[in-house]
């Protein structure tokens, strides 16, 4: 059993089958070799191994933008809410917090940045474009 | 000035809060300290020798009268009543608590100020020429584009936790000011043959422990193209860039590993991918964030003869501080932050005070901020020169030293920063000290000193025609001298070099001597006093500059010989 946050909201999941179809990416990883196989997995893995290797975020918004997967994305690894909300712009959607940071407390840190000057997978257009002049 | 909008200002006040509450997780143990370590430098947070030390971001150098009004109060109260302008454009408090910095913050947020990413693996403050706006040699105004670049680099979702820190600069005029030769990714600013804008993209240099000058990885980027082509590059940084090695970790490495051809091939592959997708600019934008800056409401006046002006003292000043300006009647004038027996860069909070005085009256209510350490009033009537002159030496800065040797550029050093081997303050003043003679100083002509008290390089120690470097030698400061580098295209022909070093290292008592002899080289062997000193370092090499300094080989040989003998 562990908590997680998936969708904005905590949950508790029970281990999973050893055979769940997971593909699980570490930063090094290149998405483009797995693009064919997404169809029909159960969710895609991230792993961030240190709390500074941002690695994994690019890989979040290829795997999205570029290669079209649109099932839960796991971010897993070194993550306390402070990587909350640009992982969620990069197409996170699920959350494994590191031992000791609270998912319930962190769920207000999704709220740090109500706004955000770039294009990114939450904001298909950047600022600019969205700005009432 | 850029005014901000409510977007603009709801984010900064969103980092404020962000802040506080990172500090107090901090505080009630939450956050370990590596953890809080790569949150608090992205906030321009350092833990120093002393004390912690703030560095403020002023965007490209660009700082309102009301804004500097603030950083003197700020000083005042939370620090020791002075602030250090630093080579990044940006202002550090050396002296802050942890404890107050998010009130800091907040006090800073109502002047549309903040001290995001001034540190830590993230962009750093861009940076561009001290002369923007008004120098005569323009191709853009190169404040709106580095605008248009702080926004997308400000807490950008994807790039937030870089390899290592990111600095770019952009250069809007023919001359470059801005070094961009020596950033990590450097924008020169160009017009086609059909007069469109675009930039010539510069990446991989950079200074520190591995000084490189960037290579040109695209002659000409079409303006609407920049933040896609940015983004390729960061991405193919973010990816591949080295993270095992802090020393190896800026894109210059990544660069240099792979090679100019096979990088540019791999950002122009990512950028197929991209090219005209949502973040290309469009010409609407430009337009909205240049209207965002106020603009000088300039009279229609005739120059003057400032040659006739007979007031002794003031020609000195206004041939090394008084710059030309695109309107007529108008000058730019630099406000020098390097009196002697002053750390370069150091201003008092009632300097500041006064300084926000003589810019209302003077200067529209705004000023600059250059990467030499000094302050630039950048709209002054050439009608009020010479009471601005009288105002400015009251105050301590009016030293008329701009380009030449005791303008020197010289990081905090030993005296405060954790990082360094050696100070060097007390080597900038000993400097200055010996070359005290003005007219001295202006028959040795143009010359960059520059200082660091490390390898990092704040002191841009590699692009000084002289650049001294403190080293650490069984726990004595040593200080190792470097000749012939230079910042960049300042004039037509003069690219950006690194310097050379000399020799075997100095003690610091010694310095002053050792750039006295390098002075008494060039003075012997100039053809005129037209050609200065890096001139004539890269017309004759280093060669007979060490002869000077060390004696010629036999010399050596036999001083060599001695000391053995005497061992």
């Amino acid at each position: 059993m562990a908590m997680l946050i998936k969708e904005r909201r905590v949950i508790t999941e029970s281990a999973p089958s050893p055979d769940a179809n997971v593909i699980r990416l570490e930063p090094a990883d290149d998405p483009a070799a797995v693009a064919d196989r997404l169809d029909g997995v159960a969710r895609v893995e991230v792993n961030f191994p240190k709390f500074g290797d941002g690695r994994g975020f690019s890989i979040g918004r290829l795997l999205r933008e570029r290669y079209g997967y649109k099932g839960e994305l796991r971010a897993v690894g070194h993550i306390t809410r402070d990587h909350l909300c640009f992982m969620e712009s990069c197409g996170f959607d699920a959350f494994e917090l590191r031992e000791g940071e609270d998912p319930h407390e962190a769920l207000a840190a999704f709220e740090d940045f109500s706004e955000s000057y770039q294009a990114s997978v939450t904001r298909p257009q950047p600022l600019f474009r969205r700005r009432t002049r | 000035m850029y005014r901000y909008d409510e977007i603009d200002q709801r984010l900064v006040d969103e980092r404020v809060r962000q802040f506080r509450g990172q500090t107090q997780r901090f505080l009630a143990g939450q956050l370990s300290e590596d953890e809080f370590r790569a949150l608090r430098l992205r906030n321009g947070l350092y833990i120093q020798r002393y004390a912690p030390m703030l560095r403020i971001a002023i965007p490209y150098g660009l700082l309102s009268t009301r804004q500097l009004r603030k950083l003197a109060d700020i000083s005042r109260k939370y620090d020791r009543g002075y602030g250090h302008f630093s080579t990044r454009q940006n202002l550090q408090l050396n002296w802050p608590k942890l404890e107050q910095v998010p009130e800091m913050l907040a006090e800073l947020a109502t002047v549309q100020m903040h001290a995001i990413q001034t540190s830590g693996n993230s962009f750093r403050n861009v940076t561009t020429d001290h002369f923007a706006g008004v120098a005569q040699d323009e191709i853009v105004d190169s404040f709106v584009w580095c605008e248009i670049i702080r926004q997308w680099s400000t807490f950008h979702p994807e790039f937030s936790f870089l390899p290592r820190k990111f600095k770019i600069a952009l250069n809007g005029a023919r001359a470059d000011r801005a070094a961009v030769e020596v950033h990590d990714i450097g924008l020169h600013a160009v017009r086609d043959e059909r007069g469109e804008v675009g930039f010539r993209v510069l990446v991989g240099g950079g200074l520190g422990r591995t000084p490189i000058i960037g290579v040109v990885i695209r002659e000409f980027l079409p303006w609407p193209h920049l933040l896609t082509y940015l983004e390729a590059i960061l991405r193919v940084y973010n990816r591949y860039g080295r993270r095992d090695n802090i020393h190896k970790a800026r894109i210059k490495i990544l660069v240099k590993e792979r090679g100019p051809d096979r990088f540019r091939e791999e950002v122009e592959a990512e950028w197929a991918q991209i090219k005209d997708g949502p973040a290309t600019l469009i010409a609407e934008e430009i337009e909205r964030v240049a209207a965002r800056f106020t603009r000088p409401a300039y009279e229609r006046l005739a120059n003057l003869d400032l040659g006739a002006i007979a007031v002794p003292g003031f020609a000195a000043w206004v041939k090394r501080n008084v710059h030309p300006h695109k309107r007529p009647g108008y000058a730019a004038v630099t406000l020098s932050l390097k009196k002697t027996g002053v750390p370069p860069g150091d201003v008092t909070a009632d300097q500041m005070d006064a300084i926000a005085d003589l810019a209302d009256r003077y200067s529209f209510g705004e000023l600059r901020v250059s990467h030499e350490q000094n302050l630039v009033l950048a709209d002054v009537r050439q009608r009020d020169l010479v009471e601005v002159w009288r105002e400015a030496r009251e105050l301590g800065l009016a030293t008329p030293n701009l380009g030449l040797l005791t303008n020197i550029i010289s990081c905090p050093g030993g005296d405060f920063c954790a990082l360094a081997n050696a100070k060097s303050i007390p080597v900038a003043e000993a400097i200055q000290r010996r070359f005290d003679d003005l007219d001295y100083l202006h028959d040795i002509g143009e010359l960059d000193l520059n200082i660091s008290g490390c390898m990092n390089a704040c002191g841009h120690h590699h692009v000084g025609h002289i650049g001294i470097l403190g080293v650490d030698k069984n726990g004595e400061e040593w200080y190792q001298i470097e000749i012939g580098g230079n910042q960049g295209e300042t004039r037509p022909g003069a690219k950006a070099a690194l310097g050379k070093v000399i020799g075997p290292s100095f003690a610091r008592a010694d310095v002053p001597l050792v750039v006295e002899k390098l002075i008494g080289c060039y003075l012997e062997r100039r053809d005129s006093d037209a050609e200065r000193f890096v001139d004539v370092v890269h017309r004759i090499g280093v060669e007979p500059f060490k002869e000077q300094v060390y004696g010629n080989a036999d010399q050596r040989a036999a001083r060599h010989h001695r000391e053995r003998a005497v061992a």
